[in-house]
């Protein structure tokens, strides 16, 4: 499903943040890709997206080849790749339903058909009694869930998760793993970004190791060890 | 589509009533650059009845022989005429009338009264008044015709030479005007432009992040620049309507005090008479300014 192929993305002047990047993530798969602050983990993130394009090295999505996308099929990409991040990405002037409606409206949804997925999904996460409220009204755990609930909406074939529990408490960090094992388990493929050891050690799933750029260990059934 | 357009407009709303504070400044500056432009305008009309009116001041006459007939006359007016495509006016002016007007307009005077009667006869030509383009060149072409063409026999005199001096300085004040107004027009439109962007660059830059997390879930292009655009053009539609609103009132305040300076050009019926081109102008200006504006800006981010 997503391919990296002798990847090596340099910044200028010099500083390589990611070297020789190779790997596979099949369909379904719970991915846990860790390393420390820096290690080019979120470089990784972008070049899924196709926010980057790889100094050298080619990234592929089912088999196309990023590089040679146009605009409009990497827009077509990003939407079926859901993305949670450590700063939410939340719209600011919309509420807690245009934030998770928009995700629909992207994609030429009915207006009956975002209203009941919306509902559900705001149910599903506890945000239901607050829809009508700013993020900036939201608590930073609900901040969070609602960025869970826009990742979730339009039933995602991949879901990205770039720290999402960088700025949780146990408790909500419990909650949003449930919520991503449930979501793999349902069939989408989950790639986890994360330097949480404890998060890592007990999904017991497969875990590739960053160090400097490099992949330094891919195991099925990997631990956090760095 | 129609979906599309809706949520669009609907974005553009939400956008417009959730950033009160950025509307207003937007609008206020929209408001302050089409009065600008509109004044060019107000300027444009007062210019243009001034030059017109100094124009109409300026004459040449063609004297005619005592004996010419009105015929004659008559005729060498048709031949002008054709000739000549920018003669605005030429009127024939035969020895008893030029005697009515002199006599008229010195009633009051005893010296030339009494002149005019030792004088006896009439002593008056009959003439041909032209007024053109006010250009001196056409005058001087006009002049050369009639010296040199076959009713040059009848011609007594034409008074170009004596009032060339002066054709040539009103010719040169108007052209000056209406250069000056072609320039400063120009420089107060950029600056109009310029300061618009500028303010329209200023609200867009607040949703910089937004718009790169719109890109991010895969929004196309047109999906997340529509409610800009959207936006602009409700930017620019409240600013016009302002506008026109403030013109009118200006055009009616300012009236008569303009017509003090200027007897003859009243400045609420010349709004009144160009009231479609105002709307045009403003409409043109506030709703292209605001939305070009707004996709320039929203460009520059779009890129990711």
């Amino acid at each position: 499903m997503i391919k990296f192929e002798k990847v090596t993305k340099i910044y200028p002047p010099n500083n390589a943040v990611l070297q020789d990047v190779s790997f596979e993530i099949e369909e379904g798969e719970f991915v846990s890709v860790v390393g420390k602050s820096g290690a080019g983990k979120t470089t990784l993130t972008r070049m899924i997206l196709g926010l980057e394009e790889p100094s050298y090295g080619e990234v592929f999505f089912n088999g196309k080849n990023l590089r040679n996308l146009n605009s409009s099929e990497i827009q077509s990409i990003r939407r079926k790749i859901s993305g949670i991040y450590q700063d939410y990405k939340l719209f600011p002037a919309k509420t807690v339903y245009e934030n998770v409606a928009y995700i629909l409206e992207v994609e030429g949804k009915s207006y009956n058909l975002i209203k009941d997925e919306v509902s559900k999904v705001l149910e599903l996460i506890g945000l239901s009694d607050k829809k009508e409220n700013f993020p900036k009204e939201l608590s930073g755990g609900e901040q969070q869930r609602l960025a869970i609930a826009r990742a979730l909406v339009n039933h995602p074939k991949i879901i990205i998760a770039d720290e999402p529990t960088g700025n949780l408490d146990p408790y909500n960090t419990y909650e949003v793993m449930f919520l991503l094992e449930k979501i793999n388990k349902a069939g989408a493929t989950v790639i986890l970004l994360t330097h949480d050891r404890e998060v890592v050690n007990k999904l017991d799933k497969r875990v590739i190791t960053l160090v400097n750029g490099r992949i330094i260990r891919d195991e099925k059934k990997g631990k956090f060890i760095i | 589509m129609f979906t599309n357009i809706s949520r669009t407009i609907k974005f553009a709303f939400n956008n417009f009533s959730r950033n009160k504070g950025i509307s207003i400044a937007t609008i206020f500056v929209l408001v302050v650059a089409i009065m600008l432009v509109t004044s060019l305008f107000f300027f444009r009309g007062i210019t243009n009845y001034l030059t017109t009116e100094l124009k109409n001041k300026i004459d040449i006459t063609a004297y005619f022989i005592e004996n010419a007939s009105e015929e004659d006359i008559l005729n060498v007016k048709e031949e002008l005429l054709k000739i000549s495509p920018n003669i605005k006016s030429i009127e024939y002016i035969s020895k008893e009338k030029a005697y009515a007007i002199f006599s008229e307009k010195y009633q009051d005077s005893e010296v030339l009264q009494r002149a005019l009667l030792e004088v006896g006869d009439n002593p008056f030509l009959p003439s041909l008044n032209i007024i053109t383009n006010g250009d001196p060149a056409e005058y001087q072409e006009i002049s050369n015709t009639l010296e040199t063409s076959v009713f040059s026999s009848l011609i007594h005199k034409i008074d170009f030479y004596q009032k060339k001096d002066t054709i040539e300085k009103v010719y040169s004040i108007t052209s000056n005007i209406n250069r000056f107004g072609i320039i400063a027009g120009i420089i107060l439109i950029i600056i109009s432009i310029l300061v618009v962007l500028n303010t329209v660059k200023l609200a867009i830059d607040s949703s910089k992040d937004e718009i790169s997390t719109m890109k991010i879930v895969g929004a196309s292009d047109w999906f997340v620049r529509g409610p800009f655009i959207a936006e602009g053009i409700i930017y620019g539609l409240i600013a016009f309507l302002f506008c026109i609103l403030f013109s009118g009132i200006f055009a009616y305040l300012f009236s008569a005090k303009v017509s003090v300076i200027l007897p003859g050009f009243n400045m609420f019926n010349y709004f009144l008479n160009n009231f479609w081109l105002f709307v045009l102008i403003q409409l043109i200006f506030g709703v292209g300014v605001g939305v070009v504006s707004s996709l320039v800006v929203v460009k520059k981010y779009l890129d990711i």
